[in-house]
């Protein structure tokens, strides 16, 4: 989907397609992704009838399965889009956009009409940070961090969708934050969605070696667009015990990531050996 | 002996786990796959590699849609030239005719350079069962076939193995003295196998390109070992996939630009020997019969399926470099001949017995460095996805990821039924993540392949949409507006 839809006037409101992991597990992200769209003078609405794109399904090769997820997520989305009851449709994920705008037109193939309308669709929707910086325009969000903090670009988002620069100059612009670069920072993490179950034991390598490039870089925080490499990369590094996290770029252009000053590796007293409780551990869910 | 190799024939789940658990392997692989991944990057941004991709992806895509005709052109260029073209539809068709050729030129002794297609086939088998000797001279295959085992990468045969196996291989079937000084390694190869080369009857090489309008044949090495294969014995034979063509000398040159920056990081190989017939009158060199074998062997199926587009590869091994899964777990593995992204993919097409053959287009997470790294800009990742997709279709799938699927599908079909489920999911995660302080620790079934190694965070306790709702009282949106009136 290399058309995307232009627009003459800013857009001055969306859909959000919060996508079922931020529903479910991370509804945080969900929460700091209408903050920084409303912040930003875009209205937002829930069309609640929406549920997982089928990415699972389609992914996993059960497309069969897949396409009623995708009818009815056309069904939800397109009409908001068609009647201009929306501008856009915006999503906090670089893995379910590529789904719905760009996967879409292979798994619809033999749908003409669906196909049609997911392609329209499609052009219209957009991942967060795509849509902040090269919609709306914005790269200084006004966000705070006090730590060291790298990047993580996941695989759909860097290369399905070719976003990189967005996210990267959204967090160049957040105050105090030092940002470190991270060894194969553009290296899938392993999640692969069933890949992580089908191929456990390949997933994990991948997985530790990304683990031990986010130990190198010495970040207090890992920040990606995407909450399902967040969940494998986070997986690894609390069963590791080690102190950083995987953060959704929403929760660090929130202000929501706290990161303690660490303390130098020599202060640390032999009786904290575990790893310390951690900003998004002790994050009361809901 | 501690060896890096993975046993072909044992089951997939297996081979991956004999893979991840070998230590050494892994460290052969860490040396080198990130290396070679660099130096293509570094050849490819030193010139217009975008425009090189393109430039290749034109050409071959406009190989595959005039294969037939470039075939028969090449056909008559070779004829023209005084070589012999034979077409093999399967890989015993190519066993058949070597084996012929070389009893009607009474071959004893066979040197062969680097070639995939008669790996493919298992030709060396074939003419050992005639009771020729076969000696593989490129260096790579030459310490695997004395170590007895297949190649595990396109171009870097031996990639799996650390230069200490290696040494032991060498000290145990050639004398060596200790050392692992590559210097005298090389040295010792190279002095066992000139005398093969001088006392060999056939030379037999596969083909990087051949060029249809000049009928010329054209590999591409590193040490010399093409070259005196292809002229010094007395028959010389060229084994080539039917994909492996070019129209003309320039597109030559295009396909010999980008296999060398993409497979070696090099702007030009040391060899690039050009085969155009047999040595003519007058000629000081060359053999005195040229033949070349057109291999389909499942080839035009994939121009049939939606596969064709795996037709376009320049067999430069990229691909497989820049995998995080090759990375981890190298070639053997994939229980194929070629491995990798585009050993996934073509496998299963490619008439090649493969255990657990359906399983390889699952040993991918998708990411998409492989399409990024490919000179033909062949889309795996998308091929990936359709073979996923024809193992389901066919029946192949589990009958587990069936059924979860089918169950997943249902789930997901109605808001009322998502949201339940996601309140099902919410209690009994964050129960037995309160057992274990904050993550989940054990899943049961087949979840246990993620916890086995790594956390899971329970479910939100108020999702998303919950907490909207309780945003939005007193405002309406337009999605919960119909639905709530």
């Amino acid at each position: 989907m290399t058309h995307k839809k232009q627009f003459d006037s800013p857009p001055r409101r969306v859909a959000l397609f919060v996508t079922c992991m931020v529903d479910m597990l991370y509804p945080e992200v969900g929460m700091a992704t209408v903050e920084l769209l409303e912040r930003h003078g875009v209205e937002v609405v829930f069309p609640a009838e929406q549920t997982c794109c089928g990415q699972p399904a389609f992914n996993s090769g059960f497309w069969e399965e897949a396409r009623p997820l995708a009818r009815r997520f056309v069904d939800i989305f397109e009409p908001l889009v068609r009647q201009k009851q929306v501008d856009a449709v915006v999503a906090p994920s670089g893995s379910c956009t590529t789904m719905t705008s760009h996967f879409y037109q292979l798994l619809l193939e033999n749908e003409p009409a669906y196909r049609e309308r997911a392609a329209f669709l499609g052009a219209a929707t957009f991942e967060l940070t795509e849509f902040l910086v090269d919609v709306l325009g914005v790269t200084d969000v006004g966000a705070r961090f006090d730590g060291r903090l790298t990047y993580h670009a996941c695989c759909h988002l860097l290369r399905e969708l070719g976003i990189d620069r967005q996210p990267r100059a959204l967090l160049d612009a957040v105050e105090g934050a030092d940002l470190v670069a991270m060894t194969g920072a553009d290296e899938c993490c392993g999640f692969g969605g069933l890949f992580a179950i089908k191929n456990g034991g390949i997933s994990t390598a991948m997985g530790q070696r990304k683990a031990q490039n986010i130990a190198k870089s010495d970040a207090d925080a890992v920040a990606l667009c995407d909450v399902s490499c967040m969940t494998h990369i986070n997986g690894l590094l609390s069963r590791e015990g080690q102190r950083c996290r995987a953060v959704h770029i929403a929760q660090v252009l929130t202000n929501q990531v706290d990161v303690a000053a660490r303390p130098a590796s020599d202060e640390v007293a032999p009786e904290s050996k575990a790893a310390p409780r951690r900003w998004q551990d002790d994050k009361v869910k809901g | 002996m501690t060896t890096s190799t993975i046993d072909l024939t044992l089951p997939y789940k297996t081979r991956v786990q004999d893979a991840l658990g070998n230590k050494h392997l892994r460290t052969a692989l860490d040396r080198s796959t990130g290396r070679m991944a660099g130096q293509r990057v570094a050849a490819m941004t030193a010139v217009d590699g975008q425009l090189l991709r393109d430039q290749v992806r034109q050409m071959k895509e406009h190989v595959i849609r005039n294969l037939p005709d470039l075939l028969e052109e090449l056909e008559r260029t070779i004829t023209a030239n005084g070589g012999h073209v034979h077409w093999a539809k399967e890989g015993v068709d190519v066993q058949r005719l070597v084996v012929e050729i070389a009893r009607k030129a009474n071959v004893q002794k066979v040197v062969k350079a680097k070639s995939m297609a008669t790996e493919e086939v298992h030709l060396n088998q074939a003419l050992q069962s005639a009771g020729m000797k076969v000696v593989e001279t490129d260096l790579g295959e030459y310490i695997i076939q004395l170590a007895g085992e297949p190649p595990s990468h396109i171009v870097a045969p031996v990639i799996h193995r650390r230069v200490e196996e290696i040494a032991e291989v060498f000290q145990r079937e050639l004398d060596m003295p200790p050392t692992l000084d590559p210097q005298v390694i090389c040295s010792v190869a190279r002095g066992a196998l000139r005398k093969e080369f001088l006392s060999a009857d056939m030379g037999i090489s596969g083909c990087n390109f051949a060029i249809a309008e000049t009928g010329t044949c054209c590999i591409v090495t590193n040490e010399g070992n093409g070259r005196m294969s292809s002229t010094l014995p007395r028959v010389y034979v060229v084994v080539m996939g039917i994909e492996k063509l070019v129209p003309t000398v320039e597109d030559a040159f295009l396909q010999y630009q980008a296999l060398c920056r993409s497979a070696t990081g090099q702007q030009c190989s040391v060899y690039l020997s050009m085969t155009n017939g047999p040595r003519r009158p007058g000629d000081t060199d060359g053999p005195e019969e040229f033949h070349v074998i057109l291999l389909d062997n499942g080839r035009v199926d994939m121009l049939a399926k939606e596969y064709g587009e795996a037709l376009c590869c320049l067999r430069c091994g990229a691909c497989l470099n820049v995998c995080p899964v090759y990375r981890e777990i190298g070639g053997h593995a994939y229980g194929s001949t070629y491995s990798g992204p585009i050993g996934a993919v073509i496998s299963p097409s490619i008439h090649l017995e493969v255990t657990d053959v359906d399983k390889l287009p699952y040993a991918s997470s998708l990411c998409g460095a492989c399409r990024e790294a490919c000179p033909a800009k062949i889309d795996l990742p998308r091929m990936l996805l359709e073979l996923r997709r024809d193992v389901v279709e066919e029946g192949d799938a589990p009958l587990f990821d069936r059924q979860s699927m089918q169950a997943f599908s249902f789930a997901m079909g109605s808001r009322g039924r998502y949201e339940a489920a996601g309140k099902l999911g919410s209690l009994g995660s964050n129960v037995f993540a309160g057992m274990s302080g904050g993550n989940i620790k054990f899943m049961p079934g087949p979840l246990a392949a993620w916890t086995s190694s790594r956390d899971f965070p329970p479910l939100a306790k108020r999702s998303f949409r919950e907490q909207w709702k309780e945003r939005q009282r007193g405002r309406k949106s337009i999605g919960e507006g119909k639905k709530e009136e």
